[in-house]
């Protein structure tokens, strides 16, 4: 009981717990931002109203996502200040830079365009209106990569010298801080798994209209949109985590031979598919595993040498003296399985869709019945099969929807996770960086308060994404088809109700 | 003048910017219910801050990530010092933000009557709350030789900074109220000028108070300037709202934030937060900064960033100039 509620166990809970949450609304506001502007720009050029009733419907899921995204991230900068004081007196001086940076370069850009967007419909012209979903999108792409450089330097330090005097880390090169190969690899992975987010959020909820057969032209458009983005940000994301993988057994082979439950380095490593350990013995009583393959995802050499979780250890006892710097061996193993496992699930789901919508497999358009059908998939001879199929794929579109959600979430589990019991990497442990003056009532009393209020808040938005999924595409008015010529509007619609209001 | 200096007053800059704009938009959320007579009329008070309060917000972002990376030990010792009101204060801008953008999206009576109420009371208790803050800070708190702050939620509660609290609380409101007038039109216009008289004699009855206790406290003369700055341009400020001039009332309300800020922190300079415990262990601009090095490509950033900042954002408040009234709510949406 007194180690549960020891304020480091608390404040650690509550970062994940704010962490893992925020990180739900982060891939799908970035993805999403890039894909409505994608689609008013398809507008924009073509004029195809379905592209306009697109824009209106990802557009609306957005700002539901995006709404949540910001106010979960106030609490992201302040509980350094709360939770973690003596971190934030250690490594200001570093991790500081990249978080003010986020805030004047990228989050003042991002919600002052959104406002200009939301509420600029019938005030700006149809071009000026269309950049500033752009900008918003570069905002959130700025703004993530400022937060993973800072990440980044946690996981692996650079460019700082200790400042014995003043007890603390001190930046000596920003511009390595934000260019490493650590923060280069992990914005890449993480930018990359945002896209397949977003991309199988758009299929799921494209699938469920075709499903239901409703709002067909603009589904089909959708659908195909998201099945492009999820296969090529799943290639991309599977790419970007080899790299980010091959980086991290270089800077921190503790975490990856944790990911693996390696116990003992050896040469021709196996990929662990499934282990049961033992850590007090530290060993696993059942293992299946993939020999060589370990250290070809290390060094591209299926029989190269890969350090084990014990070598480590003692490794680093040598270096930073006695104790245990292991992290919780099967937390770290199979959330390391979870990412990849339902980020490749959603990979496979996206590519066998695409494959199965190409025109080759759709029933042709003279044996349709009208245009609004549902295109059917015809895989074999036997077309009593095909309605079949399509429903059992549209299902399984829609069930899947949230498997990316599910990879990021881990993805972050295993990253923080694997490397404990640092917070800093061989610079500074957790157990130092919480606040010494925070009482254990107050951080229960906030992470009471958190977890509650996200609870709510949780219900809240699921409940409003499903109603404005269900709406469906808006019909589109004379206002929308109609754009203003001038900046703040046409005189003549002085009196005008507006086209967006609160 | 020292990289730390320069940071201390654009901390200050930050601030400032930060209750000059989310100021307004907080005192209209606490308008919903002080001066709306109706749903039709809350619903045109939130539209008048409705494109621009997320933008606003991200001054107090800037300004805590700006203290994050310029004075570390500042950050470090305010956050954790003043826990549960800042607890308070995150739970409120959460709520608020998700208020504003949950509001609409459903048509039934509760549902944005509940956002409604949530819109009053999460503008009401950071305004407050931030007063509170800065009263603290001003008046020095109990910190110990490691720079921790050793006091409770309690000692938070004195007298001075509950004042400040009721100061930035009711000024907030009167900018808000100016701001109302200034962007609507109609009935509502001219009772948001004639409540605007009542809120803006009971601010400057409190602003005087507390203005003249913090110059008492540890004033010198450059505070002494900033606070018959403040208290003259909110006397303005009242006398161009009488004659109907409410621009000007706005820009004035607004000098006064600008200048009780100023004198907060010219009060302050050279600590940024004392300790009430013992004159040394005060943290002040040189030993809680960091390292030159950071300060100056912080210095870099914000010097660049900044100007572009202010720039689309006033791009923002001109694209958005016009009045809006009750006949500019949709029908459909005025249930």
């Amino acid at each position: 009981m007194e180690m549960a509620l020891a304020p480091e166990t608390l404040a650690r809970w509550q970062f994940g717990i704010t962490t893992v949450y925020h990180f739900l609304f982060v891939p799908l506001t970035i993805s999403l931002a890039a894909l409505t502007a994608g689609l008013q720009t398809a507008w924009v050029r073509t004029e195809n109203e379905k592209y306009l009733r697109a824009t209106k419907f990802w557009g609306k899921l957005f700002l539901i996502n995006i709404a949540m995204g910001v106010v979960t991230g106030i609490v992201q900068e302040f509980q350094f200040g709360m939770n973690w004081s003596d971190y934030s007196r250690f490594v200001g001086d570093i991790f500081g830079a990249p978080l003010a940076f986020e805030a004047l370069i990228a989050f003042f850009f991002e919600s002052t365009f959104i406002g200009l967007w939301i509420f600029g419909w019938d005030k700006l012209p149809k071009k000026i209106h269309l950049a500033c979903i752009w900008m918003v999108s570069i905002g959130t792409i700025l703004s993530a990569y400022f937060i993973l450089a800072a990440n980044s330097w946690m996981q692996h330090p650079v460019g700082y010298r200790i400042n014995e005097a003043k007890g603390r880390a001190e930046l000596t090169d920003f511009w390595q801080v934000l260019t490493q190969n650590t923060a280069l690899a992990q914005a890449f992975h993480t930018l990359t798994a945002s896209f397949l987010t977003g991309g199988a959020f758009m299929v799921g909820i494209a699938a469920f209209h075709l499903f239901r057969k409703k709002d067909i032209r603009v589904m089909k458009t959708s659908l195909r949109l998201g099945l492009v983005t999820v296969v090529v940000a799943g290639l991309l994301t599977a790419v970007s985590g080899d790299t980010l993988g091959k980086v991290m057994f270089k800077q921190q082979p503790m975490k990856m031979a944790a990911a693996e439950a390696l116990w003992d380095g050896q040469d021709a490593a196996p990929f662990s598919i499934f282990a049961y350990g033992d850590v007090s013995k530290g060993h696993n009583s059942v293992e299946l595993s993939i020999p060589g393959i370990l250290s070809f995802l290390a060094n591209d050499d299926f029989s190269s040498y890969v350090p084990g979780i014990n070598d480590t250890n003692k490794a680093e006892q040598a270096k930073y003296g006695p104790g245990d710097y292991r992290p919780i061996i099967p937390v770290t193993f199979w959330a390391f399985r979870w990412m990849i496992g339902f980020g490749m699930a959603s990979f496979a789901i996206g590519l066998l869709g695409l494959w199965l919508t190409r025109k080759k497999f759709l029933l042709p358009q003279h044996l349709r019945v009208g245009e609004d059908e549902v295109p059917r998939l015809v895989l074999f001879r036997n077309k009593a099969l095909s309605p079949k199929l399509s429903k059992l794929y549209w299902l399984v579109a829609i069930w899947t929807l949230g498997f990316p959600l599910i990879a990021n979430s881990w993805g972050w589990i295993f990253t923080e996770m694997g490397r404990q019991p640092w917070v800093v990497y061989g610079v500074l442990e957790t157990r130092h960086a919480v606040s010494p003056g925070v009482s254990q009532g107050e951080i229960l009393t906030s992470m009471i308060v958190f977890t509650a209020l996200y609870a709510v808040l949780a219900v809240i938005e699921v409940k409003l994404l499903v109603k404005y999924i269900k709406a469906g595409p808006p019909e589109l008015t004379e206002a929308d088809l109609n754009p203003p010529t001038k900046i703040g509007g046409d005189s003549r619609d002085a009196d005008k109700p507006m086209a967006f209001s609160y | 003048m020292h990289l730390h200096d320069v940071w201390f007053v654009l901390i200050a800059v930050l601030w400032t910017g930060y209750f000059f704009l989310e100021g307004f938009d907080f005192g209209v959320g606490v308008l919903t219910k002080l001066l709306a007579r109706d749903r039709l009329e809350k619903r045109v008070l939130i539209n008048t801050i409705g494109p621009v309060w997320d933008g606003n917000e991200v001054w107090l972002l800037t300004a805590g990530g700006a203290t994050f990376a310029a004075f570390p030990e500042w950050y470090a010792t305010l956050f954790s010092g003043f826990y549960l009101p800042l607890l308070v204060i995150l739970v409120c801008l959460i709520v608020r933000g998700v208020a504003f953008e949950y509001r609409a999206k459903r048509p039934e009576d509760t549902w944005q009557r509940n956002w409604e109420t949530a819109i009053f009371w999460t503008s009401l208790l950071p305004a407050f709350l931030w007063g509170v803050a800065f009263g603290n800070i001003v008046r020095g708190v109990k910190i110990d030789r490691n720079f921790e702050y050793v006091g409770n939620v309690w000692d938070l509660l004195n007298p001075y900074a509950l004042l400040g609290g009721l100061v930035t609380l009711t000024l907030f409101t009167f900018h808000g109220t100016v701001f109302t007038a200034l962007k609507t039109v109609g009935d509502i216009r001219e009772r948001a000028r004639k409540l605007a008289l009542k809120v803006g004699l009971v601010t400057a009855l409190l602003a005087v108070v507390f203005l003249v206790w913090t110059q008492i406290h540890g004033g010198d003369g450059a505070s002494l300037v900033a606070l018959v700055v403040a208290v003259a341009a909110l006397v303005a400020a009242l006398a161009a709202n009488q004659i109907g001039r409410e621009g000007w009332s706005f820009a004035l309300s607004g000098v006064t934030i600008v200048a009780a800020v100023a004198m907060l922190f010219l009060t302050l300079f050279p600590d940024v937060m004392p300790s009430s415990l013992n004159a040394e262990w005060s943290l002040t601009v040189t030993n809680a900064s960091s390292s030159p090095y950071t300060l100056k490509i912080m210095t870099w950033c914000a010097g660049i960033a900044t100007p572009i900042v202010l720039l689309y954002q006033s791009w923002t408040y001109w694209v958005f100039r016009k009045r809006i009234g009750t006949q500019h709510i949709a029908a459909e949406a005025a249930h």
